[in-house]
């Protein structure tokens, strides 16, 4: 939310250095115009890098899963990059690709923040999986996959228009192809598995995630292309739906996630149709 | 925490800020060996072509708008109490159908001629959280004097196409920063980013012979010598035409020009 205000109110650069700000690191400047956005992003993200820090070390410190442990020290490696990214978008004033990569890692850590608590919940630490084998072709597990791969292309889309390094109308094509996987997606979860509790819900919620992007993607594109194609600068209706539209863009790609994790916990596919007939056969002699 | 997760941590956070310094220096490096090309080519430039005082021309004119003008947008300043200034945006200026902040140049026929880069500098101030001139012409190499005049503080960032590009602050009653321009490029953008509003244009030229058309949509290029010549009047939303003109020695012509609204 906070980058995404940064970039809608045009103040990427309104702090010129970086990892100082004004030659400071936490000396609050003078409060106004761009630097408000910048200064607080800014502010936002060093806290966000000491609270992964924490997390990590807590993580390692008293968790028994390993695969865990590695994950929060991933997130922090994320967090880490992130932060780099951002640095360069400053010094190197803005290319579009690294931009679009400090907005799409943004994203990936905030999925891993997400399945981190989804992990440590109590409910996935207690909880007996209740598993159902999925024979459809492609299997679900299958279609969320490449619901978050479809969501991932979406994410470096927009992020490139948004970063003027490229038009608007591949974003809005690959918006056709998102709602068709997703949907698809979403339609096969809750038509077959809607009595597995873990699976409807994010399905409904990510049907739901996807609805609202759409109207607020349609929205921005009013506001920003259409009507606000010359504004002397940004203006609140553009500001307000394209940082709406790229915080439900993030929790989309997340219930996304949460319903891939799910899937492959709960309906995953028949061993049998997991490992080829030769496999079995050497394994079995 | 086992003993390689926390040799891995340090190894990542060291690789992080290797990075960063090196991206740090590189930039310096780069600012430094920008600045010394600009040294070199000022110091080896050719000498300027003769040109005879008393045969040179004028060239002026009148640049109008075809058609109804759009209404000037209103510009919100409410996000920095320090900006006092006119809430009008200046990206197209009309008054009585004529045309303010046209940049117009000569664009060909000059041929090989070289040119001296003039020794006083161009003012660019900050004023009422705007850039005043809105268009600004300025021969490549020759020093920009940029100021500020708000109690507030301003970044000014050129986002050029062929120059180096930079961005730098510049708080309240700070000394004027000095900068110059190596390469031609015309309708070059300079923005502030703590207050999004603020734009203009550098015009960069290589040769003397350009002008902004003022209030009155009035410009004048003086000192020409005789020749056939392209004159290009460029706009900032309007886009760029061109004309041709031929002057004999002491000549002056006029050569006005009109723009139609964008559609």
């Amino acid at each position: 939310m906070a980058g995404a205000l940064v970039t809608s109110n045009d103040a990427g650069l309104s702090v010129p250095d970086w990892p100082t700000s004004f030659g400071y690191l936490v000396k609050v400047p003078h409060f106004v115009g761009g630097i408000r956005y910048e200064w607080s992003h800014r502010m936002v993200a060093g806290t966000l890098v000491s609270l992964t820090l924490a997390i990590a070390i807590w993580t390692l410190l008293v968790e028994r899963r390993r695969w865990l442990r590695w994950l929060a020290v991933g997130a922090f490696c994320t967090v880490i990059a992130q932060a780099i990214l951002g640095g360069l978008t400053v010094l190197l004033f803005q290319p579009p690709a690294v931009s679009t990569a400090h907005a799409t890692v943004a994203q990936t850590f905030f999925c891993i923040a997400v399945a981190i608590a989804l992990f440590s919940g109590r409910k996935w630490v207690e909880e007996q999986p209740r598993i159902e084998f999925d024979q459809r072709r492609p299997s679900l597990f299958t279609l969320t996959l490449l619901s978050i791969f479809v969501l991932y292309v979406q994410l470096i889309l927009g992020g490139m228009f948004r970063h003027h390094g490229m038009s608007w109308w591949p974003h809005v094509l690959n918006a056709v192809i998102v709602s068709f996987v997703l949907a698809w997606t979403a339609v096969r979860a809750l038509s077959v598995y809607s009595e597995i509790e873990a699976v409807r819900r994010p399905a409904i919620l990510m049907l739901s995630l996807l609805i609202t992007q759409l109207c607020l993607g349609f929205t921005a594109f009013l506001t920003r292309v259409a009507w606000g194609r010359n504004a002397v600068q940004p203006e609140l209706p553009m500001v307000v739906s394209t940082v709406a539209h790229v915080a439900v863009g993030a929790l989309l790609l997340a219930a996304t996630m949460i319903l891939s994790i799910q899937v492959w916990r709960h309906v995953p596919v028949a061993f049998e149709e997991r490992v080829s007939r030769e496999q079995r056969d050497a394994s079995a002699a | 925490m086992n003993k390689k997760t926390s040799r891995r941590m340090i190894s990542v956070s060291t690789l992080a800020c290797a990075l960063l310094l090196t991206v740090a220096c590189n930039k310096k490096e780069n600012t430094e060996q920008s600045n010394n090309n600009m040294s070199q080519t000022a110091a080896t430039a050719p000498a300027a072509t003769p040109i005879d005082p008393a045969t040179v021309a004028t060239v002026n004119g009148t640049v109008k708008f075809d058609g109804m003008a759009p209404k000037p947008a209103k510009i919100d300043m409410s996000q920095d109490p320090a900006c006092k200034g006119m809430n009008e945006a200046e990206n197209v200026v009309v008054d009585n159908g004529d045309l303010a902040n046209v940049f117009v140049y000569v664009k060909d026929g000059l041929g090989s001629r070289t040119f001296d880069v003039p020794k006083d500098e161009v003012v660019l101030d900050q004023s009422g959280c705007k850039y005043h001139p809105h268009m600004l012409g300025v021969m490549a190499g020759q020093t920009v004097q940029i100021k500020n005049d708000d109690q507030t503080t301003h970044n000014i960032h050129p986002t050029p196409k062929d120059n180096r590009e930079w961005n730098e602050s510049q708080p309240p009653a700070s000394a004027p920063l000095e900068k110059s321009f190596a390469r031609e490029e015309i309708m070059l953008p300079v923005k502030c980013n703590q207050h999004p509003w603020m734009k203009m244009y550098i015009n960069v030229v290589k040769s003397p012979f350009y002008a902004v058309t003022d209030k009155a949509g009035k410009y004048e290029i003086k000192g020409l010598p005789p020749g056939d010549y392209t004159i290009a009047f460029v706009h900032e939303k309007l886009g760029e035409q061109d004309q041709k003109v031929t002057v004999a020695p002491k000549d002056t012509k006029t050569v006005d020009q009109s723009f139609k609204a964008a559609e």
